[in-house]
């Protein structure tokens, strides 16, 4: 018990700087501290008062037992001389508190664990998250198209011990396997199923825009110029990029957001130009092959994207307003903006209670 | 790009250097070219323009390379030798033979695994984005979800893509049908608190009705598009939830729950 007593690192920051645990953020001690934050995790964790002593390196026990062990240590000494067996005895009494220790250590990494899912959906924690997301501690997303987008570890699952930590990219909204075996096997649920879209709606201007990386690329800037014209009639793509510019300058009536997300930050890995296309000898795949494509659906995106504002589609269905519909995109967008803007209207009586909580049900309605 | 395997084997270049080649560290995507394929003129056309010391390194690559070169010729002949080699290979595994070679190659899992959660570990292969070298590197395809990646290992990520070309692994599959892995619907849905987010969602729907607008074309035009998920049920939304742990939805009930009592409490 006493490893890490007398170190001049905390027992967070030091299982922090674990081998495998570098996506972990340290939980600030108050946030531990404060009983609400812990409400139900007593029941999920074996040893949980030892276990979060563990974790706050407070030992009050500890004096008692090493004088406890001190006392054995010289009635031993006392019997050491003549005979062996309680010798063994106490090779045997050791054994067991060191069991028990690494019973306590595996439950405070649980417990850490449970509170650490917690604490990235909290204000000072997801700012720490996104410190670290800025430094590109958890990695990029291996999809060609994403162009090295940053990714965030996520958890398909909020129960323990159900699936090992996931990367999330918000370019494509898809989920990837860590490449470094020595993260499968840090489990999901301390990062939760909340905390990937949680931390991009809580940034929402955070740009995840692919920057493009000369380590990434290692063989060519000219791959991401050549590229929009192999594959489409993309010819304003013939600059380095063919995101946020490109997509916003022909349409000076695009909605800002949408759905509550920013158009220019909705999955830029996706849509028409930044699909894969199998090809053979310069000819593109038929569907209609055997083997043609059948997973275009999952990269696709609309062109415009205001086909994806489905209130403005159900307004213009059971209309009081017919005249703005689908033609016109301004109409649509400034339909879209107010109906975002009553929404977020709605919850405001309760924001105070719940920040986080509430601007992201205000968002997402 | 090549430096990092020099002409350490300077003593045994004479036997084998395919071998060597092959089974040379950050190498391990290439397949054996067969002796005649190499030996046959017709299947280097164009090449030798493409590469400098053209005659020199293809007498390297094919074990008759007997010139008295200093260091710094040796070299350059064998950086050409490997830049052959690769070029050579895509037009190779383009072949009945070379594409069996691959064949083989991907069952033993040579080429790694599909980083997609949700393609559950879909063997991958070799695929260049151009058919010209120095465009770009190699990429790798899942032909589970039709997408190319970037290889995690860094040593693959230096690679040329026209080492493999473009055209290898629709051809593959086009040669091969019966290896195609069976196509899923399966996707992740972003949720926040238990609760679907309704951008991600959209655009699902959106991308749902894509793909049943696809198939009901191709239903008329004859082809029949199949999913794994078709056997099972019609819907595909539930199924989701289906394949889930049902802990899942269940625990994310009971944290929907916890927070609104605690709304009340707040009040």
């Amino acid at each position: 018990m006493s490893s890490s007593e007398g170190a001049p690192e905390s027992w967070i920051s030091s299982f922090c700087s674990l081998m495998g645990h570098e996506f972990f953020a340290e939980v600030s001690e108050d946030f531990i501290e404060d009983d609400f934050n812990l409400t139900g995790l007593q029941s999920q964790v074996p040893m949980y008062k030892e276990a979060l002593e563990m974790i706050l390196d407070v030992e009050p026990e500890e004096d008692e037992d090493e004088e406890e062990e001190e006392e054995e240590e010289e009635d031993e000494d006392e019997l050491l001389g003549d005979e062996r067996p309680p010798g063994y005895r106490r090779e045997r009494r050791h054994a067991r508190v060191a069991s028990d220790l690494s019973v306590i250590e595996s439950s405070a990494e649980l417990l850490y664990g449970l509170i650490h899912q917690r604490y990235i959906t909290s204000r000072p924690g997801i700012q720490q998250m996104l410190e670290k997301y800025e430094m590109q501690h958890f990695g990029v997303c291996p999809r060609v198209y994403c162009h090295g987008c940053k990714v965030l570890p996520v958890g398909r699952s909020d129960t323990p011990g159900q699936e090992t930590v996931k990367m999330f990219c918000p370019s494509c909204q898809d989920l990837y396997t860590p490449p470094n075996s020595r993260f499968h096997s840090v489990d999901g649920a301390f990062f939760g199923t909340t905390f990937g879209c949680l931390f991009f709606m809580t940034f929402p201007d955070l740009d995840i825009n692919p920057r493009f990386d000369a380590s990434l690329n290692t063989l060519s800037p000219t791959r991401s110029a050549s590229f929009p014209s192999t594959a489409t009639a993309t010819t304003t793509a013939s600059t380095v990029t063919n995101n946020q510019p490109s997509s916003s300058t022909p349409r000076p009536a695009y909605p800002t957001e949408l759905n509550g997300v920013r158009t220019v930050n909705f999955c830029p890995g996706l849509g028409e130009g930044k699909m894969f296309e199998p090809r053979i000898y310069g000819f593109r795949v038929s569907d209609r092959s055997r083997s043609g494509p059948r997973m275009k659906w999952l990269r696709m995106k609309p062109t415009d994207i205001i086909e994806l504002d489905e209130m403005a589609f159900y307004k213009a269905l059971n209309s009081y307003d017919n005249d703005g519909d689908a033609e016109m995109g301004g109409d649509n967008a400034q339909g879209a903006d107010s109906a975002i803007a009553r929404r977020k209207k709605a919850p405001m009586r309760r924001r105070r209670y719940n920040p986080d909580q509430m601007s992201v049900n205000g968002v997402d309605g | 790009m090549m430096e990092d395997f020099n002409s350490e084997t300077d003593s045994d270049y004479t036997s084998y250097w395919r071998d060597w080649f092959i089974s040379s560290r950050g190498n391990e995507y290439f397949c054996e070219i067969d002796e005649e394929y190499l030996t046959d003129r017709f299947n280097l056309t164009g090449l030798n323009t493409e590469v400098p010391y053209y005659q020199y390194a293809l007498d390297l690559v094919t074990d008759v390379f007997d010139l008295d070169a200093d260091d710094d010729l040796r070299e350059q002949i064998e950086k050409s030798a490997r830049h052959l080699y690769g070029l050579v290979h895509a037009r190779y595994i383009v072949t009945t033979r070379g594409l069996a070679k691959m064949v083989e190659k991907w069952k033993k899992n040579d080429f790694g695994k599909c980083p997609r959660v949700m393609c559950d570990g879909n063997p991958l292969l070799p695929t260049g984005q151009h058919d010209l070298p120095n465009m770009s590197t190699v990429r790798l395809y899942c032909s589970r979800c039709e997408d190319i990646y970037n290889p995690k290992s860094s040593r693959h990520a230096s690679i040329d893509g026209a080492y493999f070309g473009s055209s290898f692994t629709s051809m593959l599959f086009q040669v091969y049908p019966a290896l195609l892995p069976e196509k899923s619907t399966r996707r992740y849905e972003p949720r926040i608190y238990g609760f679907r987010v309704h951008a991600s969602a959209a655009l699902a729907r959106w991308q749902d009705r894509y793909r049943e607008e696809t198939r009901a074309r191709l239903r008329d035009a004859g082809v029949e598009v199949k999913y794994v998920e078709d056997d099972e049920d019609e819907e595909l939304e539930d199924e989701e939830d289906e394949e889930e742990p049902g802990i899942d939805t269940a625990q994310a009930r009971v944290e929907g729950d916890a927070a609104s009592s605690r709304m009340d409490l707040g009040r």
